[in-house]
């Protein structure tokens, strides 16, 4: 962590010290406690002008077929170097850290959410093998994904001084591999899912209500009726697909350097890439928790496809409506009395 | 102890190339990959400059500081070597660096980049020094032989100036002070101003 402190505090003084650090070389390095003269000694103007050029990074000729091998001095590395391992590391630490701290309390204040009434016995199929596929493809390269990208930002820090170096490296090179490669899975998961999902997600009327309500989670007894996805569930999937597609493009740029702009964008690539990549994760971190531990029958939906018919009228009541054939019920909390 | 630096005295280079090749045949780095390169800035130009530059072995280095496998280690003298036994090929390094030093054997990060090169001051890395392995991932470690990096012994105008910092300043300084102007020491503030450690 100290280190993150002193990188930003470098960045900060760089930009602060940007016209300082313009001027050709002051060397305060301790070690060196005579500076090398000449300093203020410019034989023209011109000069001057021309080393405040390359350290803002003007591109001169060298003999190398490499385009960037005529850049003398990238200064923006340092931004990147003190924003990824400073606010983005720090920032996507305690976001994860208290999301499950949230998740926790939420747990031990609301337990698990059970159904309100008896279970009918009864099932209604929810979602088909295809979605069911898509779901766990999308999801089990995401998980793998995030596990392996997390293990890049953070490993060093957390698993590094655990397992030691040599583990360390051969894990992360292998993580590194899995997350070049399930990319692709990832991506066309999220791509299905989108296609299969998108007209059931398109905000409504009855979202507001939902939100207003809390969804329900808070209190027993209270259903805001719902049609195949609630309002919660349409900002998992919007932030998945928006998310997603961020994280394919930027993850596709970084996969194949320089193809996609400059040494700038790659930096700028990466640093979205991560910023993304946590904020997904803390979102799935609470859809994990809600699809499995968080609430009673919510899983069966994505195991089997099979739900109780109990649990779908009391949180998607007006799909249920829609797949029984049934009028929908106009009463807002109207799982007590279904027509039936 | 020594804290061993590098400086292009932009005055004097004359962009023979001696020090890119001389690398390049002291380590047999691979193709594709240099560890020194010059690069001339106003280019046939009035106010042409020419400049030698490879890994500045930075105080409080960037390389090292965005690793993900922390693969990079700082040696007593200031040098920044790396272990390419451990070296994964993300290309941190090389966004991080403000002297482009970092160096792959492959362009494309698809399956991977390959392991890092750099300039090591010509000091070897982690493997016992002298070693086989030592020689065929790093080069020669002339610094163990007692000797300082080929690139600024072959110079041929003695722009290149490789050692101990504090000697190499006063020599830099003599110069400046007998013909009466100097460009600055190129570099230094971006690898060593501002920055605490060795
Ligand atoms: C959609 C396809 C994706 C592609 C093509 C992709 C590609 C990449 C690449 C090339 C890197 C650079 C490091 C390396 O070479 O391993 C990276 C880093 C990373 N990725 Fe992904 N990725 C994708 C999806 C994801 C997902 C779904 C997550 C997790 C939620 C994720 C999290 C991360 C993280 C945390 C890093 C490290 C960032 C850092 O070190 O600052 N990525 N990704
Ligand atoms: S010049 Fe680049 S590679 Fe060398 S120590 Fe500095 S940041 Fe690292
Ligand atoms: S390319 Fe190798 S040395 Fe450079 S940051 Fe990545 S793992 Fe470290």
């Amino acid at each position: 962590m100290t280190s993150w402190c002193k990188a930003a505090l470098a960045a900060l003084t760089l930009m602060l010290g940007l016209a300082a650090a313009g001027m050709p070389a002051r060397a305060a390095d301790t070690t060196s406690a005579g500076a090398p003269a000449g300093t203020h000694q410019l034989n023209t103007g011109a000069d001057a002008d021309v080393w405040r050029a390359i350290r803002q990074g003007v591109q001169g000729t060298s003999s190398l077929p490499n385009p960037r091998a005529g850049v003398l001095i990238q200064s923006e590395g340092e931004s990147w170097r003190a924003l990824r391992n400073g606010p983005i590391a720090t920032y996507g630490a305690w976001a994860l850290a208290g999301i499950l701290v949230v998740l926790v309390l939420f747990f031990l204040f609301r337990g698990r959410i059970r159904l309100d009434a008896p279970a009918t016995g009864r099932t209604v199929q929810r979602f088909n093998a295809l979605e069911r596929g898509t779901h766990w493809l999308t999801a089990g390269s995401f998980i793998v994904l995030a596990l392996t990208g997390l293990n890049v930002l953070y490993g060093r820090w957390v698993l590094l001084p655990v397992i030691g170096p040599e583990a360390f490296a051969a894990l992360t090179g292998w993580g590194k591999l899995a997350h070049n490669y399930l990319g692709f899975a990832f991506m066309a998961g999220v791509l299905v899912t989108f296609l299969l999902w998108v007209r059931h997600n398109i905000p409504e009327r009855a979202d507001l209500t939902w939100f207003a309500q809390a969804g329900g989670l808070f209190s027993k007894n209270v259903h805001p009726e719902a049609k195949k996805f609630n309002a919660g569930q349409k900002v998992i999937f919007w932030a998945t697909v928006l998310g997603g597609a961020g994280l394919g493009f930027t993850g596709l740029a970084l996969l194949f350097p320089f193809s996609f702009g400059g040494l700038q964008d790659m930096q700028l690539y990466q640093m979205i890439h991560a910023v993304i990549a946590l904020a997904m994760a803390v979102i799935i971190i609470g859809h994990i928790y809600i699809g499995s531990v968080g609430m009673e029958g919510a899983f069966d939906a994505m195991g089997s496809g099979q739900v109780e018919e109990e649990w779908a009228r009391e949180h998607h009541a007006l799909w249920l409506a829609e797949v029984k054939g049934e009028r929908i019920d106009p009463r807002p909390h109207g799982h007590h009395a279904p027509a039936e | 102890m020594a804290r061993m630096k590098f400086l292009c005295d932009a005055d004097r280079c004359i962009e023979c190339n001696a020090c890119v090749t001389a690398c390049k045949n002291e380590h047999e780095v691979p193709w594709g990959i240099n560890r020194r390169r010059v690069v001339t800035i106003n280019d046939g130009k009035p106010g042409e400059r020419s400049i030698s530059v490879a890994c500045m072995h930075c105080s409080d280095a960037p390389c090292k500081a965005v690793c993900p496998v922390d693969c990079f280690y700082q040696t007593a003298e200031g040098i920044v070597l790396h272990n390419k036994d451990l070296c994964i090929g993300c290309g941190y390094c090389f966004y991080a660096c403000p002297f482009g030093a970092p160096q792959y054997p492959q362009a494309g990060n698809f399956g991977t980049r390959g392991k890092m090169d750099k300039c090591t001051f010509c000091a070897g890395g982690p493997d016992p020094d002298h070693s086989e392995a030592e020689y065929k991932k790093y080069g020669r470690n002339r610094i163990a032989e007692g000797k300082l990096p080929l690139c600024a012994e072959m110079c041929s105008t003695k722009a290149l100036l490789a050692g101990d910092g504090d000697r190499v300043s006063d020599i830099y300084r003599e110069r400046v002070v007998a013909r009466g102007f100097g460009s600055g020491a190129w570099g230094w503030g971006t690898a060593y101003q501002m920055k605490s450690g060795s």
